[in-house]
């Protein structure tokens, strides 16, 4: 029984944003973190980890120094990591991704009484969109939003939050399931599992360990291979400063008020 | 390259805008209508028809208001097995209603379902998907026109030196990506159709044409649905009132400022919004803090308003909460902090304690409508 | 020397970042206010293992270093010193003598429920016998097939809330510190109890309390070293608890200091932040040389202790300089602060507080002063 999670490192965009002199976002000088519900869907699966002392791998796609977050992820308790690199996947939009993702899945092996794992959206891009694109790809059902997980044999029930409330969804095993913020409260690193961490499996899967994998189409990956391209990007104008009012506390309240009267706002 | 259908000479083969009309119970999401108006622009701008694509169980009488804000046809799948939403049966049906008709721009509200269903469909369709947006353009000329509004390019020289190609009909799709501090414009180039989840509350409906409304054609469409591996086994309304934030005239926000004294910092927001005839909002630090729940977040991560007055108490104005209000119509900001990024985007701002300021507010606003 | 950490102690250092500030910096204030010992906390930080994490695998630890177990102890310091406080006598106090010092059962036994659940205390202090442990009145007599101790300890960190104590009792009263043993006590042994609890100045949320012992049988086999090396125990015992002292004293002061310039950059006075005036730069200035001082002094203590090395006079040196730093720079925070500083808006006057103990305890400055000066003065 293997628990199969993907996850992403993302800027920390929580933080102070840095900004390029050009307008792009300036990733190098950011902290990076793992992505917040990636966490949700981790702990989901080392939940059911120790439950039922399955196997829980934890996939990612990033530069080589995203090592460092994937062994994190192990001294929270994952049995091994496989990190999905290569140049000829940069670029890549969310279809791209999830045939690598998919791919690397699949190499991996997905079987009858697994689970994949995702978290609902990454911070950076706020897509939503790999995990169900994986699903699709793996050919095998998906539950997103999930907030509770229940697992029995092969039965797996989730209650599915709706934004006016939410269902409950019954589906068998194997199948993708991806994880919001309100599903659990994410585990720390244990110190055992530090002192762990680097000496568990880490596997690198490059472009030629996954180019023949049949969820793979050699071009639809990649920057240029992407659907979707980027027509323009641009920062949006700051608004005209404003007037910092002035004054003793009152003063500046009774200037305020003035001035909503005037714009007929009160 | 591989031969897709739907890629190179195939791309001319679709025609027509297509809207999904998300119905949860029979009762069409409100979004749907600000799709449909949305919609019906892009598909005049191609001189193609807009259809809605309405999946359920006997609710073909939802066709009527659809064709109202502006759909010229309804396709109906009217099965008991679409009742309730589930993903295989819908993208099923889907997927094949559009390998069969052929619309070139497929349209998804950004909901829960919306974001759930989308993804699933492009990645079968075999095309791209943009999550989230905010604004949707075809026709260039009002494309540039929206970025000369929208940011600082030079449109101008871009168009001179062909970085936007004025004949380009590819559908411009814009949304926040990083938090909100950049807007990229995407759009799907080689393959068809185009499709986009479009974030709910930020496109405006049109006025009702009952004319249109009683035009509207609706075709039923038969296709046989795939068994399905998921089952719905209760739908549960949640009977905690959310707040409602997208339609509120007045939002009243807090965040890290009230940590002092929590209870008290909501308790004179509330009165505050109270005044105002608003409701009450939070940064993301109060959701996850837990003094206000979820749907009270505003930001990026949370919900886009733009009221009329938006009134930030403590709040230091994170590019992720800037995100999800700086088009409010007037911005107060109250801060401690005078260098708080929040007075970047205020019309005014107060340096101040907000257990102060916020009481002495509450008494000037019932002041000044007592006066009137 | 190698001043870089290794992976694993930058992630040790993450991970007690992370839980301090989402567990621990909350609740630090009321704690204080209530004199509450953290009970959660405790248990969760028995759950992610750095409650114990010194202990070797074989036992249920993490077999972690003592750099990593400085670092914990740092961290968690830097919301809150009781917290800190409760950690750094479990691991270092009662855990760190017993793997030592402790037979192959007593470690089997003792040491695994010190990694599950169990919290572990030190008793040495008598009213008569602070620093100069060889007056001593608390004795124990062989009587056969088990110890009887008769006598009582004071100021015992976790003295009312630890299961396992590390005891030293005159076994030979006449041959002063040569007559001094160590015994593995539990709190349910009969004639055990529980005496007064102490009201103190700071580090509220540790519970302090004197222990007493009236005719308390414990078993022979809980005889822990030879008899009559409790003395040596003891200082060595005291050596490594020094490093956690000073981690102690590093995180209080690194607190403070994160305090003071968040506050220095949004109190405005004059049209300005506060921040912007010379006299608060050059405090900042000093705090950063001090809290830089301090870490390496402490974890080049800490990495000789892991070496096997004689660190003796290292940890005395750290604990002494962190403990006087942290003690000099709290109450410059509370100074930066203005009357703000001396409210309990800020948690700064808490700091303050906390910080004056790392003077005293587990030797005073004074003692620290005695054993470097003799370390580089011969006898």
């Amino acid at each position: 029984m293997k628990y199969i999670v993907c996850v992403k490192q993302v800027p920390d965009t929580s933080g102070k944003v840095a900004v390029k002199p050009d307008g792009t976002l300036d990733r190098a000088s950011m902290a990076t973190i793992i992505n917040p519900d990636d966490k949700n869907a981790i702990e989901a699966a080392l939940a059911l980890k120790d439950q039922n002392g399955a196997e829980v791998i934890v996939v990612t796609m990033g530069p080589p120094p995203a090592e460092g977050m994937l062994r994190e992820i192990m001294a929270m308790g994952a049995d091994r990591a496989v990190l999905v690199s290569g140049r000829e996947f940069g670029g890549s939009d969310t279809f791209a991704t999830s045939q690598i993702l998919a791919a690397a899945v699949n190499k991996i092996g997905v079987d009858e009484d697994d689970i994949v794992f995702c978290g609902r959206q990454a911070i950076d891009g706020d897509t939503a969109q790999v995990g169900p694109q994986i699903a699709e790809k793996l050919g095998i059902p998906q539950i997103t939003y999930a907030a509770d997980i229940k697992v029995e044999g092969k039965k797996v029930t989730v209650k599915r939050m709706l934004e006016d409330g939410y269902m409950t969804i019954e589906t068998q095993t194997p199948c993708l399931i991806t994880a919001i913020k309100e599903l659990n409260e994410p585990r720390y690193m244990s110190i055992g599992g530090i002192f762990d961490c680097y000496s568990k499996p880490m596997e690198v899967y490059d472009f030629n360990t996954l180019k023949d994998d049949p969820l793979i189409e050699l071009d639809t990956i990649g920057l240029k291979g992407s659907p979707t391209n980027i027509f323009a990007s641009f920062t949006p104008p700051q608004k005209g400063a404003g007037e910092m009012l002035q004054g003793s506390d009152q003063e500046k309240v009774d200037t305020l008020v003035g001035k909503l009267l005037a714009k007929h706002i009160i | 390259m591989a031969e897709f259908k739907n890629s190179g000479e195939y791309m001319k083969d679709f025609k027509g805008v297509w809207v999904f009309a998300e119905q949860r119970q029979g009762v069409l999401q409100p979004t749907v209508l600000e799709l449909i108006s949305e919609g019906r622009k892009l598909a005049d701008d191609l001189g193609v028809e807009l259809a809605a694509l309405l999946l359920g169980d006997g609710v073909e009488g939802l066709a009527k208001e659809m064709g109202g804000y502006g759909a010229d046809r309804v396709i109906l799948v009217d099965d008991p097995a679409l009742k309730d939403y589930t993903t295989d049966a819908y993208a099923d049906v889907i997927c094949k209603a559009v390998m069969d008709k052929k619309p070139e721009i497929v349209l998804i509200g950004a909901t829960n379902i919306g974001r759930d269903l989308g993804p699933r469909c492009a990645a079968r369709l075999h095309t791209g998907l943009t999550a989230d947006c905010t604004h949707l353009d075809v026709e260039t000329t009002k494309y540039a026109d929206f970025l000369r509004e929208a940011s600082t390019l030079d449109v101008d020289n871009m168009i001179k030196i062909g970085k936007i190609k004025m004949e380009d009909r590819n559908l411009k799709m814009t949304r926040p990506a990083f938090g909100g501090h950049l807007m990229a414009t995407i759009i799907t180039p080689r393959f068809r159709p185009q499709m986009s989840t479009v974030r709910p509350g930020v496109l405006k409906k049109a006025a009702y044409d009952e004319a249109k409304a009683e035009a509207v054609i609706v075709e039923k469409y038969e296709v046989e649905i795939a068994a399905t591996e998921t089952k719905v086994v209760e739908i549960v309304k949640e009977a905690k009132q959310l707040v409602d934030l997208i339609g509120a005239d007045v939002v009243v926000s807090v965040g890290r400022g009230i940590s002092k004294d929590v209870e008290k910092g909501i308790a004179l927001a509330e009165e505050l919004a109270a005044e105002f005839g608003g409701v009450v909002g939070g940064s993301r630090v109060a959701i996850d803090s837990g003094w206000l729940s979820a749907d009270h977040q505003v930001g990026q991560t949370g919900k886009t308003v733009h009221p009329t007055l938006y009134v930030a108490l403590g709040i230091s104005g994170a590019i992720q909460h800037k995100a999800g209000m700086q088009d409010s119509g007037c911005i107060v900001a109250v801060n401690k902090n005078e260098s708080a990024p929040i007075f970047e985007v205020a019309d005014y701002g107060i340096v101040g304690d907000l257990f102060k300021i916020a009481p002495m507010m509450i008494e000037a606003v019932k002041a000044a409508k007592a006066a009137k | 020397m190698d001043f870089n950490l290794t992976k694993e102690q930058e992630l040790v250092r993450k991970a007690l970042a992370e839980f301090t500030e989402a567990e621990v910096k909350p609740i630090a204030a009321e704690t204080d206010r209530t004199s509450q010992y953290p009970k959660d906390t405790i248990d969760k930080l028995f759950r992610y293992g750095v409650m114990g994490m010194c202990v070797p695998k074989e036992f249920g630890g993490a077999g972690a270093d003592d750099v990593a177990a400085a670092i914990a102890v740092e961290e968690l310091s830097k919301q809150c010193a009781s917290t800190g406080d409760i950690v750094a006598t479990h691991n270092g106090l009662c855990c760190g003598p017993i793997i030592n010092f402790g037979t192959p059962d007593q470690k089997k036994k003792y040491l695994s429920m010190l990694t599950s659940g169990k919290v572990g205390a030190f008793a040495l202090t008598e009213p008569d016998a602070g620093s100069d442990a060889s007056k001593g009145t608390t004795v124990a007599e062989d009587a056969g097939d088990h110890w009887v101790l008769n006598g009582s300890k004071i100021f015992i960190t976790n003295g009312y809330v630890a299961d396992i104590f590390v005891v030293f009792a005159m076994t030979d009263p006449s041959k002063g510190t040569r007559g001094i043993s160590a015994f593995i006590v539990e709190k349910d042994f009969p004639g055990f109890s529980v005496g007064r609890h102490e009201v103190k100045m700071g580090l509220h949320g540790s519970p302090t309390a004197e222990i007493v012992f009236e005719d308390c049988i414990v078993p022979k086999e809980n005889l822990l070293g030879q008899l009559g090396k409790g003395f040596k125990i003891a200082m060595n015992t005291l050596d490594g608890g020094r490093i956690g002292i000073a981690a102690q004293a590093l995180g209080i002061l690194e607190g403070a200091m994160n305090e003071t310039i968040e506050f220095t950059k949004s109190r405005v006075q004059f049209g300005r932040p506060i921040s912007k005036f010379q006299n608060t730069q050059f405090v900042i200035a000093d705090m950063e040389v001090a809290r830089n001082a301090a870490q390496l002094l402490t974890y080049s203590a800490a990495s000789k202790k892991s070496e096997g090395k004689t660190f003796t006079k290292d940890a005395a040196m750290a604990k002494l300089f962190a403990s006087e730093a942290c003690m000099h720079f709290t109450t410059k925070a509370v100074q930066m602060h203005g009357g703000y500083g001396y409210t309990n808006d800020y948690p700064v006057e808490r700091m303050m507080r906390d910080a004056k103990i790392t003077e005293i305890y587990e030797g005073t400055s004074e003692i620290q002063r005695v054993v470097i000066s003799g370390n580089v003065l011969g006898k």
